[in-house]
């Protein structure tokens, strides 16, 4: 049984039927008497709106509605909101225009949302779409991170006076500056981190049907966190009343963040079913997911470091713009704040830190979490920073780490930057990819690739993330508006089948395996006994979801808390069935036995008992199902080395990624193929940020890079094989020993790949994406 | 998309008939240009005529010195006919490195060039090489098809029946792919032939053309290091997001110094 259970590379059990075709997403389901809704967005990035005729396609074939901002202001359906509150520096919360589902008076990107109409087809709405008459007066765009908040620049919300969200310093200035003033030496670098579009595999969808007889609606939907939209849509947009709203994630075809947040489409389809009283459905194309889901990244900073004469790091300062886009998404002023600032001591012990964010609105879509939300953009900066040093310093990439690395006995490490690092051996990570990578027989590599005209480069990323979102008080303490506990629930049927109802959502993960294994493994259910079920605020009792790489780390532990709990009740009944003493039954194995005895019970006749109390102990409830919570009591720290070594053709600038290690700490590992397949995952989207994906706006906002056709994803013939090792530490927080890996690679790659770039062509830097013209252009400027 | 009325005609000659008398009818071949434009509401023909049931418009023969391709024949079957890979290897490959399996599996010779992409991979083969556009009513010379961006030597509702290649001593494509799009963000494509050295770049200016001052410069020595000082004139070439003019004209050198060599 244990063949199946923690640390077994079972295959995945979601698979037979993605494989098979056999995936239920939103865009499958289809209901009787549905209708269309195509939604009319603002092809100006910034327009006043003068007003909206909507007579000729209220008129037009098969038109049931046309509704517009107005419509919903009328019916008290709020606007979208973000959760999270961020202090500016005048000790006000940032600023936050209020941002309406249907645009009212104004539109501030391209693709917003100015009209929505729902017709019997798809091809009635739109062609009704084109019948609106909306007669815009277009305004001056702001479509520059680094110039939105600059002299004269165009006004986008009058409550964010210069186009400023938030302006945000953190940690001591008066010490870091005096560290700065007595350094041996300050080395420094300038950097954007490029724009994202996350383009998860499914686009956005949503039906909506509302049944007049309970007053409920039912919404299906694409996200990652059912309860959360459930919470959002009735707490703050006024949906629904929380118990006549159910909201449904069923097979969703990815995320990797795009799908946390609390869109315009998905609530105007919920509202709008009940105004019509038919179900409405809508399914994004690729072109609206690249249009009006939420991007990532997009950073302008500049980070420098003082240094000791040993190479040492005494202090760092930064200051980062950030973009957020038109409207605050979801938990978009998270990303750049707490996510970012608080990850820039890395894996080093610099006493000193100091950061200011400026974060930015312009006229460009919301920006919000991408995988890994923050916590790139943090170690891209450190990681780049950190060779700058080094090639300042004069020392070996590996050394300038290893000289600054936490030392492994210094664990709990509290960081002058609020996170406390709970566990992590750096060295031993970096020894490892070291090891795997033969980095002692790169110069030989380097000299062999010069043979065929090749320029071959290495370059370092040693990252820390912080997983397993995360301790409520925390979130709280930081101006966050919700709980971030997860829950679950673990159900014995009579026949001894085990269901697992999880809080978190599974969209390419593998959860329905990972999870089945834990409980395998602590109950001793045969594997195939047992089914996880997700995605469902009427199925699911709770739960937050799944993002920052928490599923395992706070919902893997609820589970094993609920099954605690299961164990614990069979004891006693157990104890009452083979009439001992509840203290001499020991459970192991899926097995109640009595010590020193051969009387044995297995936990599937337990349960039954359970159900069939007729001969059962008195003040034991029948039942074998039981509930949890979990609320971890701190971050988990994934951290690990990748080293990437690359060959640049000088007389293109092509860079081929010719081998790449990550040696990653995630603590426990409960899939071993599954984890190789989110490290492998997590790479490959690091790639296409570092070589490939450049998210582009011209100066008038308009959207450049709209298709793919235009913008670059990673595909199989951009990786190399991987060299992969493991680096665990234990980390005392979490019961289940584990910290997460969904991101990892994504958070690694970038800097190693840059890094390798760069000692390549020998400059200071290269710009992401290090596209073959900038890294050509870059070659020019070392010969 | 807008609705539209769908032909499938079995003979060339019943398609000019159809797209002769449609108020605003457009021939299909692979679609892969077409369908996405009518997909996005960007084109609205009245009558869509499906080349796909016409027979006489398939097949690959070689006869002599002359392949002949039919307009309505994949870039997949191109790419796998054993025919072509022994008489112009090059154009074999070229075939097998347009777009992705899906785009080759549709995509056809006669709508890529009567397409006329400025970043098409096959006008630079047809210029380079020689070729011969035949339609329903003449005879096109390559280097005289291609007039500019989407635009070509064609008449109104005139059909491509095939292309003849004559076959070249030796001859490579070499292309700079867009990353995204895998168009040629340049494409070089060299051929040595009895009567000396011919060349032709897509993907660098508004389309297709003869390079002829590659042509000169390999005229005496046929190696890449006749043009090691060759420059590709930069205002000449396109700029995008993708490429600036001066990246694309140093890429026109690297491509066809590269396609000379594999041309050895």
């Amino acid at each position: 049984m244990r063949e199946q259970g923690i640390g077994a590379s079972v295959r995945r059990k979601e698979d037979q039927r993605f494989l098979l075709g056999k995936g239920r997403y939103t865009g499958d389901i289809n209901v009787a008497g549905q209708t269309h809704a195509y939604f009319l967005r603002s092809p100006h990035a910034h327009a006043v709106i003068e007003g909206i005729d909507t007579s000729a396609a209220a008129a037009a074939p098969g038109v049931v509605a046309v509704l517009t901002g107005d419509d919903l202001a009328a019916d008290g359906i709020g606007p979208l909101i973000c959760g999270v509150t961020v202090t500016s520096d005048d000790g006000e919360p940032h600023r936050a225009p209020a941002h309406p589902a249907l645009a009212q008076g104004k539109v501030n990107y391209v693709g917003d949302h100015v009209a929505v109409v729902i017709a019997e087809t798809l091809t009635q709405a739109q062609d009704a779409a084109e019948l609106v008459d909306v007669k815009y007066r277009p305004l001056p765009a702001v479509a520059n991170t680094g110039e939105a908040a600059g002299d004269g620049q165009q006004q986008i919300h009058e409550v964010a006076p210069n186009n400023v969200c938030f302006n945000w310093p953190f940690g001591d200035k008066a010490a870091n500056d005096e560290a700065f003033a007595s350094a041996h030496r300050i080395s420094g670098i300038e950097l954007t981190n490029n724009r994202m579009v996350t383009n998860p595999m499914e686009p956005r969808a949503a039906l909506g049907e509302y049944n007049s007889g309970t007053e409920e609606i039912t919404l299906h939907m694409t996200t990652q966190n059912p309860h959360v939209h459930r919470l959002v849509l009735a707490a703050f947009n006024q949906l629904a009343p929380e118990h006549k709203l159910r909201v449904v994630g069923p097979d969703v075809g990815g995320g990797f963040g795009a799908k946390i947040f609390v869109y315009a489409e998905e609530l105007v389809v919920g509202w709008a079913c009940r105004k019509v009283n038919r179900p409405v459905k809508w399914t994004g194309d690729r072109s609206e997911a690249f249009m009006a889901d939420a991007h990532g990244r997009d950073h302008v900073s500049r980070a420098e470091m003082a240094l000791d004469e040993n190479g040492r790091f005494l202090a760092m300062r930064v200051h980062t713009t950030a973009n957020l886009g038109a409207y605050l998404s979801t938990f978009s002023t998270m990303v750049p704040s707490y996510l970012y600032a608080f990850l820039l001591a890395g894996q080093y012990a610099t006493p000193l830190i100091y950061s200011e964010v400026k974060a930015v609105f312009t006229n460009t879509a919301p920006v919000d979490a991408s995988r890994g939300a923050g916590r790139p953009e943090a170690t891209y900066l450190l990681e780049r920073l950190v060779d700058v040093c080094a090639a300042d310093m004069g020392l070996d990439p590996a050394e300038i780490r290893r000289r600054n690395f936490i030392p492994k006995d210094a664990f709990p490490y509290q960081t002058p930057v609020v996170q406390c690092y709970d566990s992590g051996d750096y060295e031993a990570a970096l020894d490892q990819a070291m090891e795997l990578a033969d980095y002692a027989g790169f110069a030989a590599r380097a000299e062999e690739a010069k043979s065929r005209g090749k320029l071959r480069g290495i370059g370092f990323s040693s990252y820390v993330e912080a997983c397993g979102i995360a301790p409520s008080a925390a979130v709280g303490q930081l101006g966050g508006g919700v709980g971030l506990w997860e829950s679950a629930q673990v159900r014995f049927n009579p026949t001894g089948n085990v269901q697992v109802f999880t809080g978190t959502h599974s969209h390419g993960q593998g959860h329905e395996t990972t999870f089945a294994q834990l409980v395998c493994d602590q109950l001793g259910v045969p594997f195939e006994n047992i089914e996880v079920i997700h995605g469902d605020t009427a199925r699911t009792q709770f739960g937050m979801g799944t993002y920052g790489s928490r599923s395992l780390a706070v919902g893997g532990v609820a589970i094993a808390k609920a099954c605690d709990k299961l164990i614990a009740k069979g004891r006693k009944i157990a104890a009452h069935a083979m009439e001992a003493a509840e203290g001499d039954i020991e459970f192991a194995d899926g097995n109640y036995t009595v010590a020193g005895t051969d009387k044995s019970m297995n936990i599937a006749e337990v349960a039954f008992t359970a159900y069939v109390p007729h001969n059962y102990p008195e003040g034991v409830e029948p039942g074998f199902d039981e509930n949890a919570f979990f609320d971890p009591m701190n971050f988990s720290f994934p951290a690990g080395t990748h080293i990437c070594e690359v060959e640049v053709d000088p007389d293109t600038g092509v860079v081929e990624i010719a081998d790449y290690t990550a040696v990653d700490d995630f603590g426990k590992l409960v899939n071993p193929m599954i984890v190789e397949g989110q490290v492998h995952g997590g790479i490959v989207h690091g790639i296409g940020q570092a070589l490939l994906e450049g998210c582009r706006y011209d100066s008038d906002g308009q959207l450049v890079t709209a298709s793919f056709m235009d913008y670059a994803m990673p595909r199989a013939d951009n990786a190399p094989d991987f060299r992969i090792g493991y680096a665990p530490t234990d980390p005392p927080h979490n019961p289940l020993g584990v910290k997460g890996c969904g991101e990892a690679g994504a958070i690694g790659a970038p800097p190693a790949i840059i890094n390798a770039i760069a000692n390549a062509i020998g400059v200071s830097h290269v710009e992401m994406p290090a596209t073959p013209e900038t890294v050509w252009r870059a070659c020019q400027s070392a010969a | 998309m807008y609705s539209f009325s769908y032909h499938r005609p079995a003979s060339v000659a019943e398609a000019a008939d159809l797209i002769a008398n449609a108020a605003d009818g457009k021939l299909v071949a692979g679609g892969q240009t077409l369908l996405p434009t009518m997909k996005h509401r960007l084109a609205s023909p009245s009558d869509v005529i499906d080349l796909g049931a016409i027979a006489e418009l398939g097949g690959i023969v070689v006869n002599g010195n002359i392949v002949t391709i039919g307009a309505m024949t994949s870039h997949a079957e191109v790419a796998a006919s054993g025919e072509v890979q022994e008489a112009i290897p090059a154009l074999a490959a070229l075939a097998g490195n347009i777009g992705d399996p899906a785009v080759r599996n549709r995509g056809t010779i006669g709508g890529s060039i009567a397409n006329n992409d400025p970043a098409a991979d096959y006008p630079a083969a047809l210029i380079a090489l020689g070729a011969t556009v035949r339609t329903n009513r003449r005879e096109i010379a390559g280097e005289d098809f291609f007039a500019g961006m989407f635009e070509t030597a064609l008449e109104e509702d005139e059909i491509i029946v095939a292309v003849d290649f004559p076959r070249p001593e030796a001859a490579a494509y070499m292309k700079f792919e867009n990353p995204a799009s895998r168009y040629a963000i340049v494409g070089v494509f060299i051929a040595r032939t009895a009567d000396g050295a011919r060349a032709a770049f897509t993907g660098a200016t508004d389309c297709a053309h003869r390079a002829h001052r590659l042509e000169e410069a390999l005229a005496n020595d046929f190696s890449p290091a006749a043009l090691a000082d060759f420059q590709a004139p930069v205002d000449r070439m396109n700029a995008d997001i993708h490429a600036s003019a001066e990246y694309r004209a140093h890429l026109v050198r690297v491509m066809a110094q590269r396609a000379v060599a594999a041309c050895a």
